[in-house]
């Protein structure tokens, strides 16, 4: 029998904690489920709140579930669209859990079913900032030798770019920050490790202070500008298009823009 | 390796003198188009530094909407030729500089490391002889993968009249190789560029042509074969340059595609650069919708099955500027319409006016599901302001009159808000 009651789960805002409570709503067949995350608890005003304590085998057995139902892309859909952070997401996304476990063929592909269709785009405007930060990434050598970048992607990307820039400056010393969500990724030429760091409070991203970074910072920064300058060609200029693949608020971080 | 040391001093004997040779030589090279970055699989090994395996980046955009993906300089602007619709040529009274082999090293791995780029597209004014000339751009490429530990992308510029031995060893560092035959026809090129001829081009295209394939095979049966220029080839065509018809134009673009197997040809509208009367004059527009026209023909050889007379021949030997290339073709064929979406093959579904490829294996996938109708084909995304004359779903409201190819495209060239105006550069969305 289905338990029709309202429950609000609340969780820690993770994956693994959002797959936990699939993995409660299942067990005890709530029908009727919201989500929130303990950042900002509120006392609903219907039905009972439960607190779900994050548990790896229990997400784990969800997360090969969802596998077994859906092709590669569509479990990685899941995990994509759930960086949204979108508000309600979670209830969306336990809908096209719901389905995909019930559906015969791999419900992925279904691109005329309406919650297929919305977590797909939420998951392919999540895929569409990961792609901008991989390109809008721009690194600045510290004088401790390490490559430093900021970012402020409109959704949770980093763990999305770990793997990209792993591979690409395997190398090379590196941290990408995200000043939104105050934490970054720092690899040490072994391993990627997530990291937290104190900045100073009149910490500007925009600049390029020779009392972090290395003199020869500011000169490839500047000939990477005059490098951006002389490929323009002014006969064909475009402004629209070109703020159409370059969002202006972006241009903070991009070197070439900042002169 | 290359970290950068914290002394004051730069890494440049010079920088201003490196500050201005980048300005000259990054203005001097941004006529060539080409920016691709993908195809490659070079993956990074030993922990060095750089991959090229993905799709490719572009790191950002000029101001003209072109992506920047690669540094693009050339090594010189130095010429001993003297070919009418180019800058760099020998009677242009321009500042001249040359880097030096390190120079374009440290800025491609400096670049490279603060993520502006995906690689290095070197191209190169000729300088004493096609082979000294060669012989540098190959020392670049090769010093980035021996001494640097480089995985990144390379394109090179073969130069016409290259030796074998050469372009052999430039294959062998590189991930794409390129001749411009920037002339669509001989009758232009012996016009505008009197001292090269074809042959000089194809020379080097065809060595590359035969090392890709003899790798390959060997590859095959040897796993450790290095790889041969892994992206293959490419080449740029000038447009409007030498009064060359469109089905000229795409028809050596499809005599090239397949007799060499290029990956890629570029089409680029002549930009006027000099006074000279067998060229268009200084003021003249950048012919850059039929450059698009041209894009969007190429498209639909490569990736939606058609022939290349199918659109361009004798009775029809230039595109339509007003209708994209695709609608033109279904408004002179109107005998094969209206396509039904739920039955279709994928060739005929991709000849429906407006459908790009990703709808076409939308409603492949979707079908399967369900009969599609109307509203399925709006959730799915499909655009449907001009799809919706050419093709029928499960409904009974389609279309039902028997129009003419004139009298549907003044129907739909009366509902579209001239939206093609503004679609002139080959990066858009070919078929949005
Ligand atoms: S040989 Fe190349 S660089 Fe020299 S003038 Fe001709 S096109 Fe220009």
């Amino acid at each position: 029998m289905l338990n029709s009651e309202e429950y609000t789960l609340s969780y820690d805002g993770t994956f693994d904690g959002f797959l936990t409570c699939v993995f409660h709503s299942y067990e005890q067949k709530m029908s009727n489920v919201t989500f929130q995350r303990n950042q900002h608890v509120q006392q609903s005003l219907f039905g009972s709140t439960i607190e779900i304590i994050t548990d790896l085998e229990k997400a784990d057995r969800v997360w090969k579930g969802i596998k077994s139902k859906t092709s590669a892309r569509g479990s990685l859909r899941v995990y994509t669209a759930f960086l949204s952070e979108q508000a309600q997401i979670e209830a969306l996304l336990l809908n096209y859990i719901q389905q995909a476990f019930i559906s015969v063929l791999p419900m992925d592909f279904d691109f005329a079913n309406e919650t297929v269709l919305k977590v797909s785009q939420i998951a392919k405007s999540v895929g569409r900032e990961k792609h901008r930060m991989e390109a809008f990434v721009r690194f600045k050598l510290t004088t401790d030798g390490i490559y430093f970048a900021n970012i402020e992607p409109d959704f949770d990307v980093l763990p999305l770019i770990s793997k990209h820039f792993k591979s690409r400056y395997a190398d090379q010393k590196w941290i990408i920050y995200d000043l939104k969500r105050n934490y970054g990724l720092y690899y040490d030429l072994k391993r990627v490790e997530m990291m937290q760091l104190a900045l100073p409070d009149d910490y500007d991203p925009t600049k390029t202070k020779t009392d972090f970074f290395t003199n020869s910072e500011i000169e490839f920064q500047t000939l990477w500008q005059d490098y951006f300058e002389s490929t323009n060609i002014a006969s064909r200029k475009n402004m629209k298009l070109h703020v159409q693949h370059v969002p202006k608020r972006y241009w903070k971080y991009l070197s070439e823009k900042l002169r | 390796m290359t970290q950068i040391s914290n002394s004051p001093k730069s890494i440049f004997m010079s920088f201003e003198r490196i500050q201005e040779k980048l300005k000259i030589l990054a203005d001097a090279a941004k006529y060539d188009v080409s920016c691709a970055s993908s195809g490659s699989k070079r993956s990074n090994i030993n922990k060095g530094l750089g991959d090229a395996t993905g799709m490719g980046i572009c790191h950002s955009y000029t101001e003209d909407g072109r992506c920047v993906s690669l540094l693009k300089i050339l090594l010189t602007n130095y010429c001993i030729f003297d070919c009418a619709y180019c800058v760099t040529r020998k009677s242009n009274d321009i500042k001249r500089a040359a880097f030096q082999v390190q120079e374009v090293v440290d800025l491609t791995i400096n670049f490279y490391r603060r993520n502006y780029i995906e690689g290095l597209f070197l191209s190169s004014g000729i300088f004493k002889s096609a082979d000294y000339t060669m012989e540098r751009l190959v020392a670049v490429a090769k010093k980035l993968r021996l001494e640097e530990n480089f995985n990144g992308y390379i394109h090179l510029k073969s130069i016409p009249g290259a030796s074998d031995e050469l372009m052999k060893e430039a294959g062998l560092y590189a991930d794409r190789l390129s001749v411009n035959i920037e002339i669509p026809t001989k009758e232009g090129l012996k016009l505008l560029a009197p001292e090269k001829n074809r042959e000089d081009f194809i020379k080097p295209m065809l060595k590359v042509k035969n090392e890709i394939i003899q790798y390959q095979s060997e590859k095959k049966i040897i796993k450790s074969t290095p790889t041969f220029a892994p992206a293959g080839q490419s080449t740029q065509m000038i447009i409007g340059a030498s009064g060359e018809s469109d089905q000229q134009i795409m028809w050596t673009s499809n005599y090239f595609y397949k007799k060499f197997n290029l990956k890629r040809v570029y089409y680029s509208g002549y930009i006027p650069i000099s006074h000279d009367p067998r060229l268009p004059q200084i003021g003249t527009d950048v012919p850059m919708l039929r450059e698009n026209r041209l894009y969007q023909t190429d498209w639909l050889m490569r990736f939606y099955g058609f022939e290349v007379h199918e659109i361009l021949n004798n009775e029809h030997q230039n595109l339509d500027l007003d209708v994209d290339p695709k609608l033109g073709w279904a408004l002179r064929n109107m005998a094969h319409f209206p396509v039904d979406v739920n039955k279709a093959d994928k060739f005929m579904l991709a000849r429906i006016p407006g459908l790009g490829m990703k709808s076409v294996h939308k409603i492949l996938q979707a079908r399967q599901f369900r009969n599609l109708n109307w509203d399925h084909l709006k959730l799915m995304g499909v655009a449907l302001n001009r799809a919706k004359y050419f093709l029928v779903c499960d409904s009974r409201d389609f279309e039902r009159r028997d129009l003419t190819g004139p009298q549907l495209k003044s129907i739909i060239l009366q509902n579209t808000t001239s939206k093609y105006q503004n679609i002139l550069s080959p990066q858009l969305n070919l078929f949005g």
